[in-house]
């Protein structure tokens, strides 16, 4: 009974939480959807309708789903090896001391959005995709980090304690014992974020990084909206692509 | 004696795969532009020294820490508010887009008739576009819309976050157990009734914690979505970025990361109950 009454004090809590967010944000829906600016609204949406197909700007657009898939793609290996290289202390084998400051260096890479990251890195880059693969490359070596190093303390020790016995040094011991058993684990886990890096790529160029999402704020900011219709069109073309062939590819490859 | 092989085996495939792979890399390389050395030229090291070396001391004027409590609040209040416009949007969604409550898919053992299944595609079209459109170029569009401010990351939320709710719960109602449903509706019910006593009591809890884990990530994405002048703690921080204010951007950046560790603590508080 007093677990129901619990439930229902919570359920009053969120509506109140609820409210109280919409009185504190000042937000008029009624002004919102009343009268002249949705018509406004619709006026603006419309320009949307009449997306610019002409090959000078889809030529651009393909430059930029380029750079998109470039920044992604190289992003995304970069972390994989400066992940692979924290990894290694933050699996504790480099002593205590390496693996809480490992942890603490990952954890604060990946804590912090890529948007920010790239925001960051723009300062200190200058704009254009290189700051955007550097802001992918750091938030991603946090992520893949972290998952590199379970993966490591989660192989076998059995055949690289064996290559040891048999004489060999730490560095083939690792190559030839524990890293082919983790292999597949660290390319599967690296290709999954790079699934995420090409859709995080396209947003990155809203601060100046570089990519379709440069584009499309520039368009948008010259009030250009049939070309950010078109830019718009293929980010989504460009996120659906990436999602059914990931799709396809765990189906036939992770699954069987 | 056996002499020991000293040449690894497989060193040619691997050199040629390496080559391949650099080869493969190679258009990626220029097309990314990307070049470590900017990072260590004299004057950018030197910028960028100076602005981290600006992150110590913290800011913690009187004036600022309001400005700061203003812009958490306003953070937490736009995924709120965002969350629950994207209820609206998202259960009658789920309704229409799922085939629990399919009439023609009783008489078909569970599968709808053709035309029902057309029926129901625009919906779900409609759901694959709110959600596949980032919601930070959401979040633009209505900047551009409605002007900067919380509304813009209110309307963003809203409109992603109730793409992926409807599909999620089209996919929780046909998940969960048919038949009180399909009793009900065999009994004569109406399908709403049906909904609400036959399907709803096994699907709340499950539908109740992915909503309050999407809460969290709805914090997350307010704070991005400051970048492109959504409001919240975002907005501030990118102003305090543009101002080179160090002290400032180090004291929102820790807010951030205790607020996100709060809604991850109080969502898993949240969904431990409720489940």
């Amino acid at each position: 009974m007093s677990g129901r009454l619990g439930n229902y004090a919570l359920l009053l809590a969120l509506l109140a939480a609820v409210l109280a967010s919409f009185v504190y944000l000042g937000i008029d829906l009624g002004a919102l959807l009343g009268g002249d600016s949705l018509s406004q609204m619709g006026q603006y949406a419309g320009g949307f309708l009449q997306p610019d197909f002409s090959p000078k700007h889809l030529h651009a657009i393909l430059q930029g789903a380029l750079e998109t898939l470039a920044m992604s793609a190289i992003g995304t290996l970069l972390a994989a090896v400066l992940g692979l290289a924290l990894a290694l202390p933050a699996a504790g084998r480099l002593g205590w001391l390496a693996l809480t400051g490992a942890r603490l260096l990952l954890n604060a890479l990946r804590a912090i959005p890529e948007l920010v990251w790239a925001a960051l890195v723009v300062l200190a880059a200058g704009l254009g995709p290189n700051a955007g693969t550097l802001a992918l490359a750091l938030h991603t070596s946090g992520v893949l980090g972290r998952l590199f190093a379970e993966a490591l303390e989660n192989a076998p020790k059995e055949p690289a304690e064996a290559l040891r016995l048999g004489g060999s040094g730490q560095l083939a011991a690792f190559c030839y014992g524990t890293l082919p058993c983790v292999w597949p684990q660290l390319i599967a886990y690296a290709l999954y974020r790079w699934e995420n890096n090409i859709r995080m790529a396209s947003v990155l160029g809203f601060v100046g990084a570089g990519g379709l999402g440069q584009m499309l704020h520039v368009s948008l900011s010259l009030f250009q909206e049939a070309r950010a219709a078109t830019v718009m069109l293929a980010m989504l073309l460009l996120v659906l692509a990436v999602d059914a062939l990931s799709a396809w590819t765990r189906q036939r490859w992770v699954s069987a | 004696m056996l002499k020991p092989v000293l040449r690894d085996p497989a060193a040619l495939p691997r050199l040629a795969l390496t080559l391949l792979a650099l080869l493969l890399l190679w258009p990626g390389l220029r097309l990314s532009e990307l070049n470590l050395a900017v990072l260590v030229e004299r004057d950018n090291a030197a910028n960028m020294g100076h602005f981290v070396a600006g992150f110590w001391p913290l800011a913690h004027d009187r004036e600022f820490l309001q400005l700061l409590g203003r812009s958490i609040l306003e953070t937490l209040a736009i995924a709120t508010a965002g969350m629950a416009l994207a209820l609206l949007l998202a259960l009658p969604a789920a309704l229409l887009a799922s085939r629990a409550l399919s009439l023609s898919a009783m008489h078909h053992g569970g599968r709808p008739a053709w035309w029902a299944q057309a029926g129901r595609w625009p919906v779900r079209g409609l759901l694959i576009v709110l959600r596949s459109v980032p919601e930070i170029v959401w979040a633009l569009l209505f900047v551009r819309a409605v002007g900067l401010g919380p509304t813009a990351g209110v309307l963003a939320i809203a409109i992603t976050y109730g793409g992926m709710l409807g599909k999620v719960y089209a996919e929780i109602f046909e998940s969960v157990d048919p038949r009180p449903s399909r009793a009900l509706l065999m009994a004569g019910s109406p399908r709403l009734a049906a909904f609400a006593y036959g399907v709803l009591p096994n699907a709340a809890a499950e539908m109740l914690s992915y909503t309050v884990y999407r809460w969290e990530c709805a914090i997350r994405a307010s704070v991005v979505m400051g970048f492109v002048g959504a409001g919240g703690l975002g907005q501030q921080i990118d102003l305090s970025l543009r101002l080179f204010a160090g002290g400032e951007v180090a004291s929102m950046l820790l807010c951030f990361l205790a607020l996100v560790l709060l809604a991850d603590q109080l969502s898993r508080l949240l969904r431990a109950r409720l489940l």
